[in-house]
């Protein structure tokens, strides 16, 4: 079912935990739909220079977090926000369709940190421009609401 | 080599040797068709005769009271909708509970679409349901009550003796789906007032592709397998023989030996579920502490998310199943763990482990190795976890 790099990111997932006083922090998902994705990173000079997470979800959800916080490593603002969920879903060697929506949960958990972070900085990216980090709460979700 | 633990006897069993040597001779030189006047078919007719009667013999019915058909499913669709259309002169309601296998839910459901009423019974938090509103969902116009004899799932076992008094006194046709119990618990069909009861042989360590109906003599019901005169002009198509061969040898083995089983089983399911109680926190039993077939164990394991569990275990090579969104395919949690009241976010951490016969106390012992550090793993990467950590 899962490419072995899904299984290898699931195993030994990369940077998972939390920063201190991390520069940015951004939540996406939802427990009712089985996937929450929690992402900190610290920035420096326009670079995320170290980046962690945390995930509660099944196990393309814990790679693909993982994944993804292998590709903005060290990059700029600007390319962690080109990041696209096809390009984290096709760094692990492809997913099974009904578990795409967790590389887009991916995708949302790097522009909600950085989101959090032109916030609380007054920045402004127009790659977040439409952006909405709240998208997954609970109160857009009826009981069937959890996407796929 | 790795070692490996199967702990997913509710999805299948292993069939037993003795069974497949039985059946071996049915593939290639004692072939025949049943039907056949020649020697071929006579020997093979007297091979399903004897099968029939096997089983009969396992649930106090007479042999001419099973009916073969190509499994539970089978079983389960040929029951609902036989007594549905047969009785439609009478009404057009049937009662069935929420926590039933997809086989009756989704015929039920059909059955909806093409005009019938179906009355979905509430379970408790243990996944029994409640007598007293099955006697108010009863109606002049119904016809049919589809209870499960036992949950696939949480292993829950339903009042069926009860079920089946109130079915006669009401005068409605009572249908039991027992895949899951056949072999597992004692089963009288006459004692406990059943009309109709569904069986499967791969879940009783028989062949899969084999299952049979028991139909109470009497019992009103259209057949659903249009077709030749076999199965006493009520199930056509030439029968399975090496799969009714084995399925009557492997019951016969899991009723000689049904104490010792259940006894076997009952000690194992309990020091798991003890042992794995100590070790994990936040983590509890689904399903009736007593009244559970047993070999199920069910648990919640809060925080984390069942696929992850499953995927975890399988890489140390433990074979278990979930109610988990992410293993069903669908969007939602198991139908099961929402009915006994389970929210979303603690049913999405479901993990069943069901042992049989060929599960050892060395298997027991490595899952309870195994599983403690594995949950932890995934806690400490569970954003929820840290929440509750943080006491708030």
């Amino acid at each position: 079912m899962y490419s072995d790099k899904v299984m290898d990111h699931f195993m030994n997932p990369r940077n998972v935990g939390e920063i201190e006083n991390a520069d940015a922090v951004g939540q996406v998902g939802n427990p009712k739909c089985g996937d929450i994705m929690k992402m900190y990173l610290k920035i420096e000079d326009g670079i995320i220079v170290d980046v962690k997470f945390k995930t509660f979800g099944c196990g393309s959800a814990i790679a693909t977090s993982s994944m993804a916080t292998e590709m903005i490593m060290g990059k700029t603002i600007e390319e962690a926000l080109s990041l696209s969920n096809r390009a984290v879903a096709d760094a692990l060697d492809g997913l099974p369709p009904v578990k795409m929506h967790c590389s887009v949960l991916a995708e949302q958990a790097v522009k909600s940190a950085i989101y959090n972070y032109a916030e609380k900085n007054g920045l402004y990216f127009k790659e977040l421009e439409g952006f909405d980090p709240h998208a997954d709460e609970d109160h857009h979700h009826d009981e069937e609401g959890c996407h796929i | 080599m790795r070692k490996k633990v199967y702990l997913d006897y509710s999805a299948t069993t292993p069939m037993k040797k003795e069974v497949l040597e039985e059946m071996l001779p049915f593939f290639d030189v004692q072939f025949g068709n049943p039907s056949s006047i020649h020697a071929f078919g006579r020997d093979n007719k007297a091979a399903v005769a004897k099968a029939r009667e096997r089983i009969a013999i396992t649930m106090n019915a007479s042999s001419d009271e099973v009916f073969f058909t190509a499994g539970g499913s089978e079983s389960d669709n040929w029951a609902i909708k036989g007594v549905a259309y047969a009785m439609r002169d009478k009404g057009k309601h049937i009662i069935t509970s929420k926590i039933e296998h997809h086989a009756v839910l989704h015929t039920c459901q059909y059955l909806e679409k093409e005009g019938f009423e179906v009355t979905y019974l509430n379970v408790d938090a243990y996944g029994l349901i409640d007598l007293e509103e099955l006697k108010a969902a009863i109606r002049p116009d119904t016809t049919l009550i589809s209870i499960m004899f036992a949950n696939n799932e949480i292993g829950t076992i339903e009042p069926i003796k009860e079920i089946g008094a109130i079915a006669k006194e009401k005068g409605v046709t009572f249908h039991t789906d027992a895949v899951q119990a056949y072999g597992n618990v004692h089963i009288d069909v006459k004692e406990l007032g059943v009309d109709l009861m569904s069986i499967s042989a791969h879940k009783v360590y028989g062949p899969k592709g084999i299952g049979a109906l028991y139909i109470k003599k009497g019992t009103r019901i259209q057949q659903l397998i249009h077709g030749g005169a076999q199965e006493k002009k009520r199930r056509a198509g030439t029968e399975n023989v090496p799969g009714i061969v084995g399925f009557g040898k492997a019951a016969e083995m899991a009723f000689e030996n049904l104490d010792n089983h259940i006894k076997q089983l009952i000690t194992k399911r309990d020091r798991l579920i003890k042992e794995l109680k100590e070790k994990i926190t936040f983590m509890h039993l689904n399903g009736h502490p007593e009244k559970r077939l047993p070999g199920n164990v069910n648990l919640c394991i809060q925080f984390i998310e069942g696929e992850a569990l499953l995927l975890s275990l399988d890489m140390v090579g433990i074979a278990s199943s979930s109610g988990s969104a992410c293993t069903s395919g669908s969007l939602d949690p198991s139908h099961v763990l929402m009915a006994i009241g389970l929210t979303h976010e603690v049913a999405h951490g479901s993990l069943r482990l069901t042992i049989g016969d060929f599960t050892t106390e060395e298997d027991i012992d490595y899952v309870i190795q195994q599983l403690p550090p594995i949950v932890d793993k995934l806690r400490q990467m569970s954003p929820l976890y840290e929440k509750v950590k943080g006491g708030n």
